[in-house]
């Protein structure tokens, strides 16, 4: 039978890619992969209550999500991060490169610094955002929910960048609370007390490195720490080890998505439906629509998306608007229909809790305009609680307001309190 | 001397299914079919003791749903089971398996190409887009978009509101994409070899075309927008082999008062003064009914069953030029155990979906080569699955049933007919692929069937035994199938119908045009299709 022939790559490279791909056939085998911390987070999961995060087992709850959720605001509570996809994005056109796909201005992301973006396809509809770490003058790192390398390999031609997915070569770790500042200088990460918020910067672990920020996804006090794979246990230990009289706890998503919310962060493909994964085409939003309007740059030059987005804004094409809301009363309005003067349908609530720091009842809705943007007066939200098997319906009024729903002088002190 | 209300002229499924609703509408229907067993294309038979062949079809996706519940099929047996993603086997010793898990699957890419594991996102929203338009228009009947009649402005309106529910750009897309070839929409979202030819499979399954012939992107879309209880795209096993759908429907039929006649050929319709009366049988026999039916391709019912010159000209070139290129066969096996596949892990799940051993585009397209000049393909293309790895009711325990659908095979060799030592050399191509990545796949075989379009066209009636009824190319589909002016189940002949796979939407087991058909009829009729479910929402 003929050989494959297009072109004559070198004998011993066919041999080790082939190698490579026969060694990684048996992944079949397990359908949730465990992360480099999966031993750890094994032994601490009483609850055995997993989801899968883009593939991996990562956990809802590991023993209490209440208390999990008081770790993080009380004391410092460690999540494990691994599976946010990572891409290493490196060479002397990287800023530039960086700078045409995502929306705010990379040529002022100082290298030591870390931004919030997001990024558009052509038609200015959002893909995806993340946070954008410059480890150095040519060198970053892309975090994000979902997948982007054909994307990011595609509008790389003609840029002296080079890029590479390395979600599983790094693992990382969010450590939040206010004791986090506490535990990662008696870990012994002399100097972290000099990070601001936004700043990295690399500190000697177990003979690598790990890179810290001070970053994180829960409006607290709280830092990052990115490590290669095999250095992942050690690091671990060694932060439970420096936090056990801080309180440290290991949680799951649904504590951490808790916290997201009071800080009004959004989550792609939660409050939002990111472009690739968007079969129905009105589900599309741009920035505006998602209440990211702030990231784009009109001072920069061209990036991905430019003309689509400032079109949109000029003819006034924008339909929807992301809004915070608080709602009256104490029954979280998770995927309530929000409704204008009690009857007209006017968007959907896509999180909701009961908020302990504020002592309120929040939620993020999509609405379309102009309510939430010029109309915001007489909103309702009709809540659907299911209470032993009947429906209590509720019908609550909502306002909006804005986000974060709570502000914590804690995240941004500086330097950082020692609790 | 009784005559019929409906004379169905074929049992094959969708004729089942126009005669099923029919007869549930109170018309009193005889299904008249030439082989001994009903089935058509859908058939289950034993060939061999102890062993359940479906012996065409062989997978089943794209039956609709309403019709399965109109009809009662479970209650009359039919069960469809889902299987898992299938494999191509790559000539260095690998194998590129599609696996359900979403995460699984992209692992699995990643060993090739991490950039293309991560391009499936798209890939998959840009297909399942295009299934969406096309779904709802499977269980209507075409628009004639030279009518003024209400009904037909409706639909025109219909397709146009599908169309204008578009963006500009997915407008122009989804025309793109409907004449555009397989190999040039892959290249969009793909660089790895064998994993477009994975993907371009279903492009050309049935069709005598290759994956760079224009038209061949809609063809992986027919094979897409079916379902199995609501997961899109999904493919089933019909436990007993695709008989199983024949089986229950004639059951059905049997059970709302249809009658049944095997053996029965029908030799050539009877019109009198430009209106069907019946048929006339083979033997002579005259069969007399109000209106008649021809589940049978828009060739062989209009060059064979009905005289030349009770047709119109222009239809009667049209429906001579209608592609109805063969381009396929089929090998049955019978096997006395479980072949081994050195490159699969004994554990692997491909052991129980479809295996493949066409690695790169460029050998697909060698292939088609070998059709154009009139020859079998030296290096075919094989569709090829074990059923009994979940089917227990087809073979003994231990012992399996193998279903190769191959491609390309002309309806002519060389221009002149297929012999047996023809049959024999396309056979021996089969089982030499086999047996490369098999070994000792030979002296498993305990029997085996083997189909080239010849066997297909004398055995289903299939013309050049195009699987289709009909090449499934822009021009031939909509309110251009079979042949513009004549989308809409009716023909030039009074009475006459069509409702096989030739007619809108298509082929495959799918049983829409069976059911359209007899909604037409019915309207002609003015009588009530209260028992025909709409077609589920897409939502
Ligand atoms: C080898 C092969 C594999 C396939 N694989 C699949 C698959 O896996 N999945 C899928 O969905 N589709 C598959 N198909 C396609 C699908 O099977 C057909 O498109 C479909 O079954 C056609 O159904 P039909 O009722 O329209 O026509 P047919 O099945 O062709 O039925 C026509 C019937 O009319 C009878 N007939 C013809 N002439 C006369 C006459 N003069 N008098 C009396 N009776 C007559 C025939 O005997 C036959 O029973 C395959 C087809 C083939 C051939």
């Amino acid at each position: 039978m003929a050989q494959a022939t297009r072109k004559k790559p070198i004998a011993s490279e066919v041999d080790t890619a082939l190698e490579a791909r026969l060694a990684a056939q048996p992944h079949f085998r397990t359908l949730r992969l465990g992360t480099p911390f999966q031993p750890r987070i094994d032994a601490l999961g009483l609850k055995q209550d997993w989801y899968s995060w883009a593939g991996y087992r990562a956990p809802h709850s590991l023993w209490d999500e209440e208390l999990e959720y008081f770790a993080i605001r009380s004391q410092a509570a460690l999540f494990d991060i691994s599976p946010m996809t990572k891409y290493r994005i490196e060479g002397p056109g990287a800023e530039a490169y960086l700078d045409r796909v995502t929306l705010r201005d990379v040529t002022r992301l100082q290298p030591g610094r870390v931004h919030y973006t997001a990024w558009c396809d052509d038609d200015g509809f959002v893909l995806d955002d993340g946070t954008l770490f410059r480890l150095s003058p040519t060198r970053f790192r892309l975090c994000s929910q979902e997948r982007h390398l054909p994307w990011l390999l595609d509008s790389a031609i003609g840029y002296e960048v080079s890029i590479e997915e390395e979600t599983e070569a790094v693992a990382g770790l969010a450590l939040q609370g206010p004791t986090s500042f506490a535990i990662l200088r008696d870990a012994g990460f002399a100097g972290v007390e000099r990070l601001k918020v936004f700043d990295l910067a690399e500190f000697a672990h177990d003979g690598a490195t790990v890179t810290i920020s001070r970053t994180g996804f829960t409006g607290d006090l709280g830092y990052e720490l990115f490590v290669p794979a095999d250095k992942a246990l050690s690091l671990w230990d060694r932060l439970m080890m420096a936090g056990e009289l801080r309180g440290i706890r290991a949680i799951g998503y649904t504590a951490l998505n808790r916290a997201r919310l009071e800080a009004g962060l959004i989550v792609a493909n939660a409050d939002f439906t990111t472009s690739e994964h968007a079969i129905r085409a009105d589900r599309l939003r741009m920035p505006d629509e998602i209440g990211l309007g702030f990231l784009v740059d009109p001072e920069k030059g061209h990036f991905n998306g430019r003309r689509a987005i400032f079109e949109a804004r000029t003819k006034k094409k924008l339909r929807h608007v992301l809004v915070g809301l608080e709602i009256e009363g104490n029954i979280p309005a998770e995927h309530a229909i929000v409704y204008y003067r009690k009857s007209q349908e006017v968007g959907l609530v896509s999180a909701a809790m009961w908020s302990p720091m504020a002592k309120r009842n929040i939620a993020i809705a999509s609405l379309q305009r102009p309510y939430g943007d010029t109309i915001v007066d007489d909103l309702w939200v009709e809540i659907y609680a299911m209470r032993e098997l009947q429906y209590q319906k509720l019908m609550k009024k909502a306002k909006v307001v804005q986000r974060p729903f709570i502000k914590l002088d804690r995240r941004t002190a500086s330097p950082p309190a020692d609790f | 001397m009784k005559a019929w209300d409906a004379i169905v002229i074929g049992g094959g499924h969708n004729g089942l299914v126009n005669a099923c609703y029919l007869q549930r509408a109170g018309l009193d229907v005889l299904v008249v079919e030439k082989n001994d067993w009903v089935g058509g294309a859908a058939t289950s038979r034993e060939l061999t003791p102890g062993f359940l062949y479906s012996n065409c079809s062989y997978v089943c996706s794209l039956f609709r749903p309403e019709i399965m519940r109109d009809l009662e099929l479970p209650r009359f047996g039919l069960q469809v089971i889902s299987y898992d993603g299938g494999a191509v086997f790559t000539r260095d010793g690998d194998y590129l398996a599609n696996y359900r898990d979403h995460d699984a699957h992209r692992r699995e890419f990643a060993r090739f190409s991490r950039r293309d594991a991560e391009a499936y996102d798209r890939y998959s929203r840009d297909v399942t887009r295009q299934c969406r338009f096309i779904q709802p228009l499977l269980m209507r009947t075409a628009p004639d978009p030279t009518s003024f009649k209400p009904r037909d402005l409706g639909e025109l309106l219909f397709l146009g509101k599908k169309f204008a529910g578009l963006t500009a750009e997915e407008m122009a897309l989804t025309l793109r994409f409907w004449t555009m070839s397989i190999s040039d929409f892959l290249d969009e979202y793909f660089e790895t070899d064998v994993i477009k030819a994975n993907f371009a499979l279903s492009g050309i399954i049935g069709t005598a075309l290759g994956p760079m012939s224009p038209g061949t992107a809609y063809v992986l879309l027919h094979h897409y927008m079916g379902e199995v209880d609501g997961s899109v795209g999904a493919w089933g096993y019909a436990r007993g082999g695709m008989g199983a759908v024949t089986k229950a429907l004639a059951a059905s039929f049997r059970a709302s008062g249809g009658t049944i006649r095997t053996g029965a050929e029908v030799d050539h319709v009877l019109v009198r003064n430009g209106r069907a009366k019946g048929v006339v049988l083979a033997g002579g026999e005259e069969i007399y009914g109000k209106l008649v039916i021809s589940n049978a391709d828009v060739k062989r019912t209009f060059l064979k069953l009905v005289e030349e010159r009770e047709l119109p000209d222009i239809f009667l070139r049209r429906v001579r030029n209608f592609k109805i290129r063969g381009s396929s066969g089929k090998v049955n096996i019978a096997l006395d155990s479980l072949p081994e596949f050195p490159a699969l892990p004994k554990d692997s799940p491909v052991y129980r979906a479809d295996m493949h051993f066409t690695d790169s585009i460029e050998r697909m397209e060698r292939a088609y080569d070998d059709w154009k000049a009139g020859r079998w393909s030296a290096d075919p293309f094989l569709d090829m699955m074990i059923p009994t790895t979940l089917d227990p009711t087809m073979a003994p325990p231990g012992k399996h049933f193998m279903s190769c659908f191959v491609q390309y095979a002309p309806p002519k060799i060389d221009g002149r007919d297929w012999t047996d030592a023809d049959r024999d050399g396309f056979a021996e191509s089969v089982i030499a692929q086999i047996a490369a990545y098999s070994p000792g796949f030979r002296d498993r075989i305990v029997h085996m069937e083997v189909r080239t379009p010849r066997e297909i066209e004398a055995e289903v009636g299939l013309t050049e035994g195009n699987i289709f009824q009909g090449e499934l190319t822009f021009d031939q589909l909509l309110f251009n199938r079979p042949v513009p002016g004549y989308a809409q189940y009716r023909s030039p002949v009074g009475g006459l119908y069509m409702c096989g796979s030739s007619t809108h939407p298509g082929g495959g087991v799918m049983g829409a045009p069976g059911r359209n058909a007899a909604a037409e009829i019915l309207r002609d009729l003015a009588k009530p299709t209260s028992h025909m479910s709409p077609a589920h929402d897409v939502i």
